[in-house]
């Protein structure tokens, strides 16, 4: 008896935490959609295609900053397995993937700073965007 | 008996004669290759370099600047490790010493001074299409980079594939030799962009699915598939469902600018240096890549 509820435990641990994995996994996609959408907001301002709000301006830029924090929690170990795009090289080297996240969030944070009027904004949105390339080069795989 | 070895050693005499004679360097490369004369255009020699993205390959490994060309980037493929040679200036690590016949042989021919085969790793099944004048503007160019000392050590691939000779065979089979034609029942931006794409862009040779022998499979081209370096998947840049079908022309110009795709995901992995490049191309040009690719017939996503 007790071995069976021993077994049980251990498989609801273990699916738990599998679950727990593809959470986070979900949980990174998901910011990441919310930094696309930011840049949506933040693409069509600089492009003349909608008209330039501060306001607005200020939230893509804050969007950033929120996706910089969270998301470098969101690459445990472990999470390298499941529907995921993330390349080995996050895990094989952490210190280079986390620096690439702190370069991110130092120029978003630089951007709300600096960033008082379209112009402003189109250097900043420029600096900051530029991560997105840089990081995804090295720490995420082909995807269809 | 004897009668019959001999006739065995005489078949294997001449399979290994016509092997010999099949697989020549010398044959693949017959033919006018003649360097087109006049003075080359450094400014387009520019732009064919980065439309022909030779440093995504060729940069020097381990540092930023994209105009060493020293090499040394190991590829992994199913067919072992490609190491990237030095194609700087370099007289002696590099092409210093190249002439300009000895450049276009190589884009075209895929053969070296020396006359051995290139690997199709270097992708002149695509280079092949560029003009003379092109190829001779992009030596010309590559000319005017910094000199890079040290050379790549050599491949490290598995049999049969190790046997550079065998490439004469298979340059036999999917090594056409032609040079790209303009379609005249198409605009001038539309036979740009097949142009660029098609040739010095040489966006099939990752965006299509390749058989056993390492050969695009013609039927699926541009349609993805597996990524050559093993790892994930390659987008089908046709305009079916699953391809880039609902993509209008300035969302393609766009993704060739800023590297950002209609959902506004940047694109990663081995596309980032070559939005890198292709940012780098006149609007014009990157305005027919898109009305080429957008001509392209729709298909769908190749699994291989």
């Amino acid at each position: 008896m007790k071995r069976i509820v021993t077994a049980v435990a251990v498989a609801v641990i273990g699916a738990t935490a599998a679950l727990a994995q593809e959470n986070v996994i979900g949980q990174r996609q998901q910011l990441m959609k919310d930094a696309g959408a930011a840049t949506r907001t933040g693409a069509a301002m600089v492009k003349g295609e909608a008209p330039f709000e501060l306001e607005k301006a200020r939230q893509v830029l804050s969007t950033y900053v929120t996706v910089a924090e969270k998301g470098v929690t969101l690459f445990p170990a472990g999470s390298n397995v499941g529907e995921t795009t993330a390349a080995p090289a996050v895990w094989q080297d952490e210190a280079g993937f986390k620096a690439a996240f702190a370069k991110f969030e130092a120029d978003a944070k630089q951007g709300l700073e600096t960033t008082k009027d379209l112009d402003s904004f189109k250097v900043a949105f420029g600096t900051v965007t530029k991560n997105c390339g840089g990081c995804h080069e090295t720490f995420r795989v082909k995807k269809n | 008996m004897r009668r019959a070895l001999m006739a065995v050693l005489g078949l294997a005499v001449v399979g290994a004669g016509a092997f010999w004679i099949a697989t020549s360097p010398a044959l693949t490369a017959s033919g006018a290759d003649e360097a087109p004369g006049g003075v080359p255009d450094l400014a387009n020699g520019e732009l064919m370099f980065y439309a022909g993205g030779c440093s995504s390959c060729h940069a020097t490994e381990g540092q930023d600047d994209k105009l060493k060309l020293g090499g040394g980037h190991a590829l992994e493929t199913a067919f072992g490790t490609f190491h990237v040679p030095n194609i700087s200036p370099h007289p002696r690590d590099g092409i210093g010493a190249w002439s300009e016949a000895d450049f276009i042989r190589a884009m075209r021919h895929g053969v070296s001074p020396d006359g051995e085969h290139y690997y199709p790793a270097f992708p002149y099944t695509s280079y092949q299409r560029m003009t003379a004048q092109d190829l001779r503007d992009m030596f010309a160019f590559i000319r005017t980079l910094p000199p890079v000392e040290g050379k790549a050590p050599p491949h490290n691939l598995s049999f049969p594939f190790n046997i550079r000779r065998g490439l004469g065979l298979w340059k036999l089979a999917f090594l056409d030799g032609k040079e790209f034609r303009p379609d005249p029942s198409k605009s001038e931006a539309w036979n740009r962009g097949a142009y660029l794409v098609e040739g010095p862009g040489h966006c099939a040779e990752c965006h299509s699915p390749r058989n056993a022998l390492g050969a695009i499979i013609e039927e699926a081209r541009f349609a993805g598939g597996r990524s050559p370096d093993g790892k994930g998947s390659v987008p089908n840049i046709t305009p079916s469902p699953d391809g880039i079908g609902s993509w209008s022309k300035d969302e393609v110009v766009e993704l060739l600018t800023s590297g950002f795709t209609p959902e506004f995901d940047s694109v990663g992995s081995t596309m980032a240096p070559v939005i890198g490049n292709t940012s780098k191309l006149p609007q014009a040009d990157r305005e027919a890549m898109a009305e080429y690719l957008l001509s392209l017939p729709p298909r769908p996503k190749a699994t291989q």
